[in-house]
């Protein structure tokens, strides 16, 4: 494995793919935990029409991505704060919205050579040193800001009404976090794509919450999910000759479906144990637990 | 001294349906107040707009004194939402983490819960008859006693006022019981001024001192046995309304 890190566009990829790891679960956590992952989904689709804008004005696509990004992430919040329109029709309307924009904006730059595959899967293998100053820069923000609003941001996830009843200042909050919502978003298309971004904020975090017994451990064991098959993903993908982003994802995949099939052994183990041992007088509190939880 | 909340000629309307006309009520400090009425009478958004969660299109709401758009000390005032009882199960929040939560208006954003924040978390939890929860996972709880954790953490920041909206929907009569008692135990002992919007008549006849009904309008308020009566029952609930009167 060691040779691998005798590549810099490797050893690039790997950092970039550390952070990403990193990045997305954390702010993917409170998106599940507020049933709004389908937010992720739009706004990479949005990005297209930013790497769009980017080729034909010849400006580093990243920042245009950026620019078109948080401007749609504030336009969604600020459509779903009225309280008029169903969050998830919001989210339809901005991310078939922002896709036509980028099928027009790319048919109008079909003679800048763009490649879309790139962005649409992820090209982590060529991300440059520029990529990776702001993958860095941007995961630093983002996670800053993760952790100084932690507290607030889980309030609001739980139950938003009473936050705002706290004291809170919700309603900036909740701008701020699609804020770093957009900024994530546009970092972790160049390592899984834009296709694919969704898939590791959300299944890192849905493999941690099925065996999560607090919210705190939910938020750290996604992240350690998250790093672990970004990494992983990339050595696989490299010993392999595999897409590294569709290879990370799966990877995601995979654990899911093993840690959600041990945990259903582990209940069917503990039922029948259970079943068996109550003439024994086993702990019945477990399963007065797990009955009032059904 | 300021009463505690004052409404003041409140209308509001959603879209073109009015929902609530000409309004006027005072809670003074130490009050046990109840809010009745029927379905879509408009306790709740009441409840909403004395809380400054909606803005009202003419009248105005005073806590403390201060008018509730800019009112910021909300330590002061807990709130016990109508939907805890259907809050999402998945949720993977501790006991504890939820109670916690009731401190952050307190705490103010960047620092962390210290010593003192845990202490009233455990102080909270022991006053609902919850001290051994802290560690377990709020959906696996059953009903009453997810409300009683919501309500420890409306209580966690020593709040003066109280604000429940229907709490006991959904316990059954033992833990309707002993829920009330916890709520005079907090207004009669710990000095803390409650409302609660309620449909339970047989309660709110033995346990609170006041009572408003509204039915988009003020229909009636005053000591329970002053307003509810068979007539003025009957004019809120538009059909006779025949009194059970639990005895213990």
């Amino acid at each position: 494995m060691g040779e691998i890190f005798a590549y810099d566009f490797m050893v690039r990829a790997l950092l970039a793919g550390l952070v990403v790891g990193v990045l997305c679960p954390a702010v993917g956590v409170f998106l599940v935990m507020r049933r709004y992952a389908f937010m992720a989904d739009t706004l990479a689709h949005v990005s297209l029409a930013g790497v769009a804008l980017g080729m034909i004005l010849g400006v580093f696509p990243s920042l245009t991505t950026l620019g078109v990004t948080l401007a749609a992430a504030v336009g969604v919040e600020r459509l779903r704060a009225t309280g008029r329109l169903h969050g998830e029709a919001v989210l339809a309307l901005m991310m078939s919205s922002g896709l036509a924009l980028a099928v027009v904006l790319i048919s109008l730059a079909r003679g800048f050579n763009v490649d879309i595959m790139g962005y649409l899967f992820g090209s982590i293998l060529t991300v440059g040193s520029g990529d990776l100053l702001l993958i860095l820069a941007v995961g630093a923000v983002v996670l800053v800001m993760l952790s100084f609003f932690y507290k607030e941001l889980f309030f609001i996830s739980f139950d938003e009404e009473c936050a705002r009843v706290a004291g809170l200042p919700v309603d900036r909050l909740n701008v701020l976090f699609i804020l770093l919502v957009a900024l994530t978003v546009t970092v972790a298309t160049r390592v899984v794509g834009i296709l694919l971004v969704s898939a590791l904020m959300v299944i890192p975090v849905l493999t941690a919450q099925l065996f999560s017994g607090s919210f705190r451990r939910l938020f750290w064991l996604s992240q350690v999910l998250g790093i672990t098959v970004c990494f992983w993903g990339l050595i696989l993908s490299y010993h392999l000759g595999t897409a590294p982003g569709g290879s990370i994802v799966l990877l995601a995949a995979a654990v899911f479906a093993l840690v959600q099939l041990g945990t259903a052994a582990r209940r069917a183990w503990q039922r029948r144990h259970l079943a068996n041992g109550a003439e024994e007088k086993l702990p019945l509190v477990k399963l007065g637990e797990r009955v009032s939880g059904s | 001294m300021n009463p505690v909340v004052e409404v003041r000629d409140l209308f509001f309307s959603y879209g073109e349906e009015m929902a609530l006309e000409r309004i006027n009520l005072t809670v003074a400090r130490g009050d046990f107040f109840a809010l009745m009425g029927p379905n879509g009478s408009g306790k709740t958004t009441l409840v909403k707009l004395i809380l400054g969660l909606l803005k009202p299109l003419s009248g105005e709401v005073r806590l403390f004194g201060v008018p509730v758009q800019r009112f910021h000390r909300w330590h002061r005032v807990g709130y016990v939402p109508q939907k805890a009882t259907s809050f999402d199960v998945r949720f993977p929040a501790t006991v504890e983490e939820v109670v916690l939560s009731g401190r952050f208006g307190l705490l103010g954003p960047g620092r962390r819960p210290g010593r003192e924040d845990r202490r009233a978390v455990e102080e909270a939890l022991e006053l609902v008859g919850m001290g051994d929860a802290g560690h377990r996972i709020i959906g696996r709880l059953s009903g009453g006693q997810q409300q009683r954790v919501f309500i420890a953490r409306a209580l966690v920041g020593k709040p003066e006022l109280l604000v429940l909206d229907e709490p006991v929907v959904g316990l059954d009569s033992r833990a309707l019981d002993s829920f009330y008692s916890l709520l005079e135990h907090l207004n009669r002992d710990m000095g803390i001024t409650l409302i609660t919007v309620t449909h339970d008549t047989g309660a709110v006849a033995r346990r609170v001192g006041k009572v408003a009904c509204i039915n988009k309008r003020l229909i009636c308020h005053g000591t329970p046995s002053q307003v509810l009566t068979t007539a003025n029952l009957a004019r809120l609930y538009g059909a006779p309304v025949r009194r059970v009167v639990h005895s213990h």
